[in-house]
C-alpha cells in the first residue's frame, strides 16, 4: 500500500510534465494542423542554452529563465524561417521537414556540447518527505506540480479571458474570415508556435533532472511518452493533454515500480496502438474517428 | 486529382476539412508519358554487369562500400514505395531492419546455415510488418508517423530488457564461413548485397508497374475514389507495408553481415530519419531516386568523417552528418518536394508559367 501511495504520487509527477510537454503539441496541433516532431529537439536545445547560463553564473533561477526565453525564440525561428514555408497539400510534409529539424539540431548540439550525458542541478532536493512512515512527494515535486499549474492556468486564462487569446483561436478556425477582420493570422501562428515552444522548453527544464541528464537526444522518448498523452486526450482538447499526460504518468509509475524500468518504453507503445486503433480520436473525443 | 475536392469556400468547415482530407495530393507526380521506358528486367541486369564489373575494379575498402550501396538499396527501395507510392510515412524501418538483423544473427549462430538465416530474417520481419501494417493501415498523416517513430525508439530498448537471448548493449557476434577462397572477402559481400539488392528492386520494379502499383498508387491520391473503384484499401495498404518491411528485414540481415556483429546502437532513430532524407531527396516513389539514396548514405558520413578528421575534431565525427542530412531534408522538402530528380520539370514549368 505504501508503494502504491508512493508510486501514484510519483506518477502525478511524472504525468504533470508530460502533460506540459503534450500541451506543447496541442497548442500547435490547433493553431498550424502540424505535430511538431522537433519539439523534443527545441527543448533539449533550450534546456542546454540554460545549462550553459547555469554553469557559467551558478544560478539556476537565471538558466531557468534563459532555457524559457531560448523555448519562445526558437519557436520563433523555427515557424519563421522553416514553417511557415511548409507545402501543406500533404500532412506529410510537415511531418518530413519536422524531422529534418531533429537531424539538425540533435547535431549542432552534439557538436558543441559532445554527446555525452551531462549531471544537471535541481533548484530543489528530490528527497521525498515523510508523511506517518510512507515518503509521498519531494520539493522537486512540489516546484513541477507549480510549474505546470501556473502554466495551465496562464494558458486557460489567456485563451479564454484575453483579446489575443479569441484572435488566437479564431485565426486558427477561420483564418480568412479573421484576415478579413484585421487579425494578423501569420502573427498569431508565430505567436502559437512562440508559446508552445515555450512551454515545450519549460517541461524539458522539469523533466531532464529527473532523468540521466542532458544529452543531444534526452527528450526522444519524452516526445513518445508526450505524444501518447496527447492522442490519449485528443489531439484537439489541451484539457485531454493534461489528462492524458497524466494517464500516461501513472501508467509509466506503477510499470516501473510493479514491473521493471525497462519495461515502461514497451509500455508506452502498447498505450499508443490500443488508444490509436480504439479510438483514434482520443478517450474523451465525441466525433467519429478522424483521418488526420 | 479529382474526384473529392471538397469546400474550400465555405469557411469555417475549412479546418475540419483539410483535417480530414485523405492524404497527398502532390509527392509524387503521376508517372508522365515519356516515350519508351526499358523493362526492369534489362536496367536490373545492366546493374548486375556494372556491379560485378566494378567489384573487379575497386580496391577492397571501395568494394565493402559498395556493398554497403547495396545493403541500403534494399531498405530505401522498399521504404520509397511504400511511402511514395502508397502515401504511408513509416519511421519503423530502422526497427524492422534491427529486427531482420538479429533474426539472422540469433538462426546463424544456431544452425550455421546462411540461405536458412536469411529466410528466416525475411520470414520474421514480414510477420512483423503485417502487426505493424495492420495498425498503420487504420491511421493517417502524423498518427502514422507517431506510431510508427514509437516503434523506431521502443524498439531497441528491447535488447535490453531480454538479455539473456539478445545480450542487452553489447549485442551479439555473428558466426559466418568463410567466402571461397578464390574471391576476398569485401567482393564476395558486394556480390551478395548487390544480388539480394537487385533481385528486391527487381520485384519491386514489377509489383509497382503492375495493377498492385496501380492499386497503391490509387489509395494514395485518392482514398474514396479507390474504394468506388474496387480497389480494397486495407488490403492493399497492410500488403504494401508487408512487402516494405521484408525488403528492411532482407536489409538488415545484410548489415548483420557485413559487420558480423549486431548491435541496438547500430539501429538508433537516427537511422530511420536518414532513411527518410535518401528516399526523399531523390523523388518519393522513385527507384532510381532510392539508389541515389543508398548512395548518399554511404557517401555523405564518409565525406564528414574525412572533413572532421582533417579538422582534428572528435566531436564533428557522426554529428556533421546528422547537421548535413538534416538540411538536405529541410531545403529538398521546401524546394522541391518531388526530389532532386523534379528540379528540371519544376523550372520548365515555372518557365512556361512566366512566358
Amino acid at each position: 500500500m505504501d508503494e502504491f501511495i508512493y508510486l501514484t504520487f510519483d506518477g502525478l509527477s511524472r504525468g504533470l510534465v508530460y502533460a506540459a510537454f503534450a500541451l506543447a503539441l496541442v497548442l500547435i496541433w490547433r493553431a498550424a494542423r502540424i505535430v511538431n516532431f522537433a519539439q523534443g529537439a527545441m527543448a533539449v536545445a533550450a534546456v542546454y542554452a540554460g545549462y550553459s547560463v547555469t554553469n557559467a553564473t551558478g544560478s539556476y533561477w537565471l538558466g531557468f529563465v534563459v532555457a524559457l526565453l531560448t523555448g519562445l525564440l526558437l519557436g520563433v525561428v523555427v515557424e519563421r524561417v522553416v514553417m511557415r514555408f511548409v507545402d501543406h497539400s500533404s500532412p506529410l510534409n510537415g511531418v518530413v521537414v519536422a524531422l529534418g529539424l531533429v537531424l539538425i539540431i540533435q547535431g549542432t548540439l552534439g557538436i558543441i556540447y559532445g554527446n555525452e550525458f551531462q549531471p544537471v542541478q535541481t533548484p530543489f532536493s528530490r528527497d521525498a518527505f515523510e508523511v506517518g512512515g510512507i515518503a509521498l512527494l519531494s520539493r522537486y515535486d512540489l516546484f513541477v506540480f507549480a510549474a505546470v499549474g501556473s502554466v495551465v492556468v496562464i494558458l486557460t486564462l489567456l485563451f479564454t479571458r484575453t483579446a489575443v487569446g479569441l484572435r488566437m483561436r479564431a485565426a486558427a478556425f477561420a483564418p480568412d474570415v479573421s484576415r478579413l477582420l484585421g487579425v494578423s493570422v501569420g502573427g498569431m501562428l508565430t505567436l502559437g508556435w512562440a508559446l508552445a515552444a515555450g512551454v515545450g522548453s519549460l517541461a524539458g527544464m522539469l523533466v531532464v533532472p529527473t532523468e540521466l541528464g542532458v544529452h543531444p537526444t534526452a527528450m526522444d522518448i519524452v516526445f513518445v511518452s508526450a505524444f501518447a498523452a496527447a492522442v490519449v486526450g485528443g489531439l484537439d482538447s489541451p484539457i485531454g493533454a493534461v489528462i492524458g499526460g497524466l494517464i500516461v504518468g501513472l501508467l509509466l509509475s506503477y510499470v516501473s515500480g510493479y514491473v521493471d524500468v525497462s519495461v515502461t518504453p514497451m509500455a508506452v507503445l502498447a498505450l499508443l496502438v490500443v488508444v490509436l486503433l480504439g479510438r483514434p480520436g482520443g478517450l474523451f473525443s465525441s466525433s467519429k474517428a478522424r483521418v488526420a | 486529382m479529382t474526384g473529392v475536392q471538397t469546400n474550400e469556400g465555405g469557411v469555417t468547415d475549412v479546418q475540419t476539412k483539410q483535417n480530414a482530407e485523405p492524404v497527398p495530393k502532390q509527392g509524387v507526380d503521376l508517372p508522365r508519358r515519356r516515350g519508351w521506358r526499358p523493362h526492369p528486367v534489362i536496367v536490373v541486369l545492366a546493374g548486375a554487369l556494372i556491379v560485378v564489373g566494378l567489384t573487379y575494379v575497386l580496391p577492397p575498402f571501395r568494394n565493402y562500400q559498395l556493398a554497403t550501396v547495396g545493403a541500403y538499396l534494399c531498405v530505401t527501395a522498399g521504404l520509397t514505395v511504400l511511402t511514395g507510392l502508397n502515401g504511408q510515412l513509416s519511421l519503423g524501418h530502422g526497427a524492422l531492419m534491427a529486427t531482420g538483423a538479429y533474426t539472422l544473427a540469433l538462426t546463424q549462430n544456431k544452425f550455421e546455415n546462411l540461405p536458412l538465416s536469411f529466410a528466416a530474417a525475411i520470414a520474421v520481419t514480414t510477420v512483423a510488418g503485417a502487426i505493424i501494417g495492420l495498425a498503420a493501415a487504420r491511421l493517417r498523416g502524423p498518427y502514422l508517423a507517431g506510431l510508427t517513430l514509437a516503434v523506431a525508439i521502443v524498439v531497441p530498448s528491447v535488447a535490453s530488457t531480454f538479455d539473456e537471448t539478445f545480450n542487452s548493449d553489447q549485442g551479439l557476434s555473428v558466426m559466418l564461413n568463410p567466402p571461397p577462397e578464390q574471391f576476398p572477402m569485401e567482393q564476395w559481400q558486394a556480390w551478395l548485397c548487390w544480388s539480394a539488392a537487385l533481385i528486391v528492386v527487381l520485384l519491386l520494379a514489377l509489383l509497382s508497374r503492375g495493377r498492385f502499383g496501380r492499386d497503391m498508387r490509387a489509395v494514395r491520391d485518392d482514398e474514396t475514389a479507390a474504394k468506388l473503384a474496387g480497389v480494397n484499401i486495407a488490403r492493399t495498404q497492410v500488403l504494401a507495408f508487408v512487402a516494405s518491411a521484408a525488403c528492411a528485414g532482407v536489409a538488415g540481415a545484410l548489415f548483420a553481415v557485413l559487420a558480423q556483429s549486431v548491435s541496438p546502437g547500430a539501429f538508433p532513430l537516427t537511422l530511420s530519419l536518414f532513411l527518410l532524407m535518401a528516399i526523399v531527396i531523390g523523388g518519393l516513389g522513385s527507384l532510381f531516386g532510392a539508389l541515389w539514396g543508398a548512395l548518399l548514405l554511404v557517401v555523405l558520413p564518409a565525406l564528414s568523417q574525412s572533413v572532421s578528421e582533417q579538422a582534428g575534431s572528435q566531436r564533428l565525427e557522426g554529428n556533421l552528418a546528422l547537421i548535413v542530412f538534416g538540411v538536405v531534408l529541410v531545403v529538398v522538402m521546401l524546394a522541391a518536394p518531388g526530389g532532386l530528380a523534379s528540379i528540371p520539370s519544376r523550372i520548365s514549368r515555372m518557365l512556361r508559367r512566366n512566358r
